[in-house]
């Protein structure tokens, strides 16, 4: 119930909020926000995305049972009571609140998801930005540096820190952020590139403004846009990858912490006869990484100039 | 075409280096380091001592590094802790099934996805471009590990089509002269286990080829639509050529580049995938091991199994320029 009524809020909300997203911002930004509001696509994905954060932060207060208690005494082997108007979803194994731990379970998404991305992003920010900036030797060495990063698949980089870190939320956290790293390096290094070659790159060189200054102050600000469109998509990416980790059996050493992974993992063996508790967690990955995929479609078709109309 | 290739084989040296000695490092650099790993944050100091000089630990890194892949030219990666055998036979015996278990992906993903995408390129706005649009958006957003329970849930529990986990029944004995189990069954002319090791794979092939198949059908769409509007297809077509020859000929060729890149990249991409759809089917592959190894802290294979891998991805990348070049003499003679 607590959660058709979050439905509607954000949806009256996701329509309040449309107002110009920056005021810094250029035409191109404002332009993009215009195309977007008229994408349902942009908007189907902005409401899961907002339902998704929303769940997440009111966690404590839309969750109707504390997540980690467990109460055996309502569990007999081959015999879990299903959903019921006490528990919706009904419970898991332990005899937890199996709605309950959905909700928490947004939290730990989310907060890896964010994490991560925002640390590996930056990181990988700042080696685009030196390797764009200086070009020549640099540019070779950290463009090599990512060469070789990226030659490892993606989630078994992750699977390789992950495992020899340990088990815990940061080591999930730390695997994804360095499978983010040459992702953005190379992005922003390419886009820069494209940028320092266009005409009012020149046009400020011939003004005689200082390579630093173009650099910092037109090329770099006008290089960011496939990097938040790419930060979007790939928080769909570090979604999959945590539940992935967590599947594995790497993530959190307490069994009682709510990762969607971890709780479909744990039903490997229950799928024969509770299939609805494997249904729930992966119903909440699919629904959260379609949001932010749709978002970050969307977002890159309203900033991608050739197919303005 | 030669030159070509060698160049790009050239280029590679460099790259596979910085891999190994990254990936060397890594181990290395952990908290209390490899011994840690070997036996346990409790353990006598005499015991570690004895450890480290047992794997060569106590000797300087360059050193250690220089040993490391003087064996790993000789393709000895060193032992495993879990089995106590070599680390190479190990992946050697496991990367079979991922391969079975990768190609029946692959090959599912090409076998739907190219036709898929064709038409919905060459009819854009149809009932079936809108349905291949909205199937592959959920394609890629389905983790593998989810759709490889819904597939087991439905096709294996509730309708007994298929199997829910190995690669064959335990109770069939015969011959692997391959290590491919339904390639296996074909030769030795045992049909029987040819069909139930093809009822083991069919479900994980789809659980991991379903991202490949939600991308090749994208991307075949997109180029299949792009070269239609081409000059040359319009040329090719008020000339009064047949209109399959000028599918087959103008549009199919050429809009077949950027998918045999995909298809390329995928493979690659897949050989990390197929340690979750593995995991889900209990199908015992290289990935399936690497997951186990994660557990028992068996660092050799963690390193190996990692540099091995990265090795096939490089090359299968490799493959794919090379066969860029085949397909199109601009790449060849740049």
């Amino acid at each position: 119930m607590s959660l058709s009524q979050g439905v509607e809020a954000v949806e009256s909300a996701d329509s309040s909020a449309a107002g110009p997203p920056e005021e810094a911002a250029g035409g191109l930004w404002r332009d993009a926000f215009r195309r977007l509001r008229h994408n349902p696509t942009a908007i189907l994905g902005a409401a899961l995305v907002t339902i998704f954060v929303l769940v997440a932060i009111f966690a404590p207060l839309l969750a109707p049972y504390d997540p980690k208690v467990a109460d055996l005494s309502q569990i007999r082997p081959g015999d879990f009571p299903g959903p019921s108007r006490e528990h919706l979803l009904g419970l898991d194994s332990q005899g937890r609140d199996e709605l309950s731990r959905i909700i928490y379970g947004a939290r730990y998404s989310l907060l890896i998801g964010v994490v991560s991305l925002a640390v590996g992003a930056t990181l990988g920010v700042i080696l685009g930005l030196i390797a764009g900036a200086f070009g020549g030797w640099v540019d070779s060495l950290v463009m090599r540096l990512v060469d070789i990063m990226l030659s490892i698949p993606g989630l078994l980089l992750a699977i390789g820190i992950a495992a020899l870190l340990g088990r815990s939320l940061k080591s999930v956290m730390i695997a994804i952020a360095v499978v983010n790293v040459p992702v953005f390096a190379r992005l922003l290094r390419g886009s820069m590139l494209a940028q320092r070659r266009s005409d009012y790159a020149l046009a400020a060189r011939s003004l005689g403004v200082t390579r630093s200054r173009i650099v910092l102050q037109h090329v770099f600000p006008n290089s960011l846009g496939p990097v938040i469109v790419q930060a979007t998509l790939a928080l769909a990416t570090a979604i999959i990858d945590a539940a992935g980790l967590a599947f594995l059996g790497l993530g959190s050493p307490d069994p009682s912490i709510p990762e969607w992974g971890r709780m479909l993992a744990e039903t490997n063996s229950l799928l024969a006869t509770e299939p609805l508790l494997a249904l729930w967690p992966g119903l909440a990955i699919v629904l959260s990484v379609l949001g932010f995929y749709l978002l970050g479609e969307a977002l890159r078709e309203a900033l991608d100039p050739k197919l303005r109309r | 075409m030669l030159t070509f290739a060698v160049r790009r084989l050239l280029l590679l040296i460099p790259i596979l280096l910085g891999l190994s000695i990254l990936v060397f490092l890594f181990v290395r650099a952990l908290p209390g380091g490899p011994e840690t790993a070997l036996l346990g944050e409790r353990s006598t100091p005499e015991r570690i001592a004895q450890v480290r000089a047992a794997y060569g630990l106590d000797r300087p890194v360059h050193e250690q590094y220089l040993s490391y892949m003087g064996k790993v030219v000789k393709l000895d990666f060193g032992t495993s802790i879990q089995t106590q055998r070599p680390v190479s036979e190990e992946i050697a015996r496991r990367f079979k099934a991922t391969l079975e278990l990768t190609g029946a992906a692959i090959l599912f993903a090409v076998l739907v996805g190219i036709p898929l995408g064709f038409v919905a390129g060459r009819r854009p706005q149809s009932w079936i471009d809108n349905l291949s649009t909205v199937g592959s958006l959920l394609g890629i957003a389905i983790p593998v590990f989810v759709l490889g329970y819904l597939l087991k849930y439905v096709f294996a529990i509730k309708l007994g089509w298929f199997e829910t986990t190995g690669r064959q029944n335990v109770a069939i004995s015969t011959e692997h002269p391959t290590g491919f189990f339904v390639l296996d069954g074909i030769i030795t002319g045992d049909l029987p286990a040819a069909w139930d090791a093809f009822k083991h794979l069919v479900l994980p092939a789809i659980a991991l080829g379903t991202i490949p198949l939600a991308i090749i059908t994208r991307i075949t769409r997109a180029a299949v639509q792009e070269v239609s509007n081409e000059d040359f297809v319009r040329t090719a077509e008020a000339k009064g050529m047949t209109k399959s020859v000028v599918t087959r000929r103008h549009i199919l060729r050429n809009a077949m580049l950027p998918v045999v890149t995909i298809i390329g990249l995928q493979t690659g991409l897949l050989l990390s995938g197929a340690i979750l759809t593995e995991t889900v089917f209990a199908f015992g592959g290289l990935g399936s091991f690497m997951a186990s190894s994660v557990f028992t802290r068996d660092f050799p294979v963690i390193q190996g199994g990692i540099l091995f891998i990265a090795v096939v991805f490089v090359l299968v990348n490799l493959l794919v320029d090379i066969s860029y070049g085949l397909f199109d003499p601009r790449v060849r003679n740049a």
